[in-house]
């Protein structure tokens, strides 16, 4: 298993033996940063290619495929026509929260990328509540929506972002409540003691039944709380036109799409985290060989490959179902998720009582 | 027949029969009201649904002929009411009370002939604006464009709407009526929305989600079809069929066609019949594959859009084929159609038939069964047969709410009567009976094309015509089934060339008009729903 904190340690002692600490710490933090908002952006550029070209499929059509080969760099010019077009002034709105709230969506999915294991060793922050952080950063993004269709003065959007308001402080308890479930397996809260615990078997496997609701649940909450259809109802364009995003025109409106495709990634980075071992390779407890072998493929590649699979899965739901609504949506959390959520809490604890886990 | 027209004669002796091709009366405006609540009451008559109201200027006087239609006995009656009063201010008894459609109907007339119906509810224009000068479709209309010129303004618009009555002394009284309560949040969907399928305007009252009141918006895009075939010739009047409703362009055609057939008495040929009827159910089809895929994706689900529109691509290639084009097909012509059939026409037909069940289990499979598509549909938007009636919703979601309204089958015209395929109805009213209405009138629209598919008789598809056309004096009516309900056509000559008066009866009008009531009290998203599953199309409504 290649461990990528010699890389990590050998900058911060390089740096610390040219500079004094503070220097070092703070140049270490631009480098986080610039590195953060490279992946950022390519991440999201390439998701928005692998949703079209999925898309298209599941649609019978191409795709993207004039833009470079195979259409790969149809992302990059949309991303360059979105850069170049004209920022819109409104009158009647509220000028400070109209332009900050974009910034707010796309903040609040940053934060979520710094507890992210994306390999042995390449977290950039890793401390003892790394999930419950990850949490509590990415409910910072429901205030950039509310915000957003509040000072639009607006009636589609004021609609939608409370719509918005409703659907995500709703579904962030089904995903808090399945993370716990996890936790509880897991022991911990930090995000490297989460992956460190499925070294011998994903807990996906390990903890079986509850492990299994819990991941259903999470998946269903994580397309929620992404605004993605079959729960895009606060951008509900058959009813709402745009949906809070209404009047943003130029990167304003860019911030709201990349923080989307961002937010994909994340819940299913976060998925991948806690129910398929993060970076860790596919091990069966006993088959060394077999682990062995995994072990060559590099972590890295373990958790992105992980993270698109569980993507797949979530653009497969938004391009076959309809929408639901507003009422269905909310009877949908708290009258099956959130008890049924608790139930598998009940399950899950006494499952590690009673050790009738793998 | 003969029944209910000497029944109407001995309960209202001053009426008197005017022709009886569609038996039409002639009744003094002051026993209206009277009769058209014993038309629709009475035992033996029981005219429940307005098709249409023909508003009409006879240059020396002004007045609206009622056709009026027995869902019991399937009988068609036509009334003509006269104006009181002068040109300046002339009036007639509203029947909004009896026929609620009918309130909507005189509030065309209103527009179009400056007719005020007393008792109606809201006289406002219909298509117009509120600041248009003139009557246009008056034979004494000025049509100079300094009059009415095109607005460079904000549209105008005002919350109140009039209400006119009769005080002691018979003189006509102007109330005003606040459309919405003073303090209601209005939210207004349209006209430039993606589920309105075009420019019509919801002004929608709201209590958070909920839905408290609608006020339709209409004429976006009125090209005031009907006055401009008054100034063409009958073969020129066809093409605008290719415009109203452009998925039942040929239905339409076929319509306007035989009508004016009908008044000239000219007999199209054997070939021509089945070819116009072949036309007519491709069109459904690709029509109903059109709702289909749209209805999905107001629903959120965009893919399903894909699978009806491979289908309506087949259908359309088969058009292209014979007609030269895949949406204005300007095929039907009087006498019979443009041109012949394309040599691969029968095998394309028969191509389609084949693909079509597998396709329509698929989306059944993708779709229908769905639970969130259950869900959203299921129970949304129900409208009784009562209702459907009332207000004159017709063709499948008429059906939908279990009133048997297929024309094809009540008044059938060309060759229908000869076919052998079932009227599709549902009781249920909601949405997800219209939604599969529509999917089964498919079946039976493929059924009807494989009957006719290995028998299209030899022939010539086109009788001669002469080239000015003139039709002798008089009123013709027909009632004909389009894709989306009843379409009615009432010609007037005077015996010239060009039509005295074409009035087209479109089915989506009532269908938009009918949303406010099925949608109180429901959620905005079903709004989207409710509409979604009538299937209006906008320049239906407008013409």
């Amino acid at each position: 298993m290649q461990d990528f904190s010699f890389i990590t340690t050998w900058i911060d002692n390089s740096l610390r033996s040219l500079m004094p600490g503070w220097l070092a710490v703070t140049t270490e933090c631009l480098l986080v940063g610039v590195g953060l908002l490279l992946v950022y952006a390519l991440l999201a550029l390439f998701y928005i290619y692998y949703e079209r070209k999925l898309c298209a499929a599941f649609q019978c059509r191409l795709g993207p495929n004039r833009v470079g080969p195979m259409g790969l760099c149809q992302s990059f010019a949309d991303m360059f026509k979105m850069l170049i077009k004209e920022i819109i002034h409104l009158n009647h709105i509220d000028r400070f929260l109209f332009a900050l709230a974009p910034y707010l969506v796309i903040i609040a999915s940053m934060l979520a990328f710094a507890v992210l294991p994306w390999g042995n060793g390449l977290q950039i922050i890793n401390f003892n509540i790394g999930i419950f952080f990850l949490i509590a950063v990415s409910s910072i993004g429901v205030l950039g929506i509310l915000l957003a269709g509040w000072s639009s003065n607006n009636k589609f959007t004021l609609i939608g972002s409370l719509r918005s308001g409703a659907q995500m402080v709703s579904y962030e308890l089904s995903i808090g409540l399945s993370v716990i479930t996890m936790v509880c397996l897991a022991g911990t809260m930090s995000v490297e003691g989460i992956v460190a615990e499925q070294a011998d078997l994903w807990f996906i496997f390990k903890g079986h039944l509850p492990a299994l609701i819990a991941f259903v649940i999470y998946m269903i909450a994580g397309t929620a709380e992404t605004n993605r259809g079959p729960f895009d109802l606060p951008e509900a364009e058959s009813e709402l036109t745009a949906g809070y995003h209404t009047e943003y025109s130029g990167m304003h409106f860019g911030f709201f799409y990349l923080a989307e495709y961002l937010n994909l990634f994340i819940v299913s980075g976060v998925a991948a985290t806690l129910f398929f071992g993060g970076w860790m390779p596919l091990h069966f407890p006993g088959w060394d060989g077999f682990n062995a072998i995994m072990d060559y493929i590099p972590g890295v590649v373990w958790f992105i490959l992980k993270a698109f699979a569980l993507s797949f899965i979530i653009i497969w739901f938004k391009w076959t179902f309809p929408r639901l609504r507003i009422d269905q949506l909310l009877s949908l959390e708290w009258k099956y998720l959130l008890p049924i959520n608790l139930f598998n809490l009940v399950l899950m604890v006494i499952i590690i009582i009673t050790n009738f886990h793998f | 027949m003969a029944n209910y027209i000497e029944k109407i004669q001995t309960l209202f002796p001053a009426a008197t029969l005017e022709s009886d091709r569609t038996p039409l009366f002639t009744i003094p405006g002051e026993q209206w009201h009277d009769m058209a609540v014993a038309l629709r009451d009475n035992a033996e008559l029981k005219f429940d649904y307005c098709v249409t109201v023909v508003g009409m200027d006879w240059t020396e006087n002004l007045g609206a002929i009622y056709y009026l239609m027995s869902t019991s006995y399937n009988t068609v009656v036509g009334v003509k009411v006269l104006a009181k009063g002068d040109r300046e201010k002339p009036w007639i008894c509203s029947v909004e009370d009896v026929w609620h459609v009918a309130g909507l109907y005189e509030r065309e007339v209103f527009d179009f002939f400056g007719i005020i119906f007393v008792g109606n509810n809201d006289m406002r224009r219909l298509f117009l604006n509120i600041d248009w000068v003139g009557y246009p479709l008056r034979k004494d209309y000025d049509e100079n464009p300094d009059i009415n010129p095109v607005s460079i303004e904000n549209e105008r618009q005002t919350d109140f709407t009039d209400v006119y009555s009769l005080d002691e002394k018979g003189e006509l009284v102007k109330n005003e009526r606040r459309i919405f309560e003073k303090d209601d949040f209005v939210v207004n969907i349209g006209p430039q929305h993606p589920a309105t399928h075009g420019v019509l305007r919801f002004r929608t009252a709201v209590n958070g989600e909920e839905i408290k009141k609608i006020d339709i918006y209409l004429g976006y895009i009125h090209r005031g079809i009907e006055k401009l075939c008054e100034s063409l010739t009958y073969p020129q009047t066809l093409h605008f069929m290719d415009r109203m409703d452009y998925f039942s362009a040929h239905n339409y055609h076929h319509a306007l066609c035989m009508v004016i057939e009908k008044a000239a008495g000219i007999e199209i040929s054997r070939r021509a019949q089945v070819i116009r009827v072949m036309m007519d159910e491709l069109s459904r089809i690709a029509s109903h594959c059109l709702f289909i895929g749209t209805y999905c994706m107001d629903l959120g689900a965009t893919t399903m859009l894909f699978y009806t529109l491979r289908v309506r691509e087949q259908i359309l290639d088969i058009m292209e084929k014979t007609c030269g084009a895949r949406m204005t097909f300007n095929y039907d012509c009087i006498g019979g159609v443009m041109q012949d059939l394309a040599p691969d026409f029968v095998a394309d037909v028969k191509a389609l038939l084949e693909v079509l069940p597998k396709n329509i289990k698929e989306y059944n499979e993708i779709f229908t069964g769905n639970v969130i598509a259950k869900n959203r549909m299921e129970g949304v938007g129900v409208l009784t047969r009562e209702d459907a009636i009332a207000y004159g919703v017709t063709g499948p979601s008429g059906r939908a709410s279990g009133w048997a309204c297929d024309m094809r089958k009540l008044q059938p015209y060309s060759i229908y009567e000869e076919l052998d395929f079932e009227e599709v109805t549902a009781t249920e009213g909601d949405s997800m009976a219209r939604f599969q209405c529509r999917m089964r009138e498919m079946e039976e629209s493929a059924k009807i094309l494989a009957q006719l598919v290995d028998n299209i008789p030899e022939g010539e598809y086109c009788v001669k015509v002469p080239k000015m056309l003139k039709l002798p004096a008089g009123k013709w009516f027909q009632i004909t089934e389009g894709c989306r309900g009843a379409f009615g056509i009432y010609l007037e000559s005077d015996g010239s060339t060009k039509p005295f008066r074409i009035k087209l009866a479109t089915p989506c009008l009532p269908q938009a008009a009918v949303v406010d009531h099925i949608t109180r009290g429901q959620k905005i998203a079903d709004l989207i729903t409710i509409g979604g599953s009538l299937d209006y199309i906008v320049p239906d409504i407008d013409r």
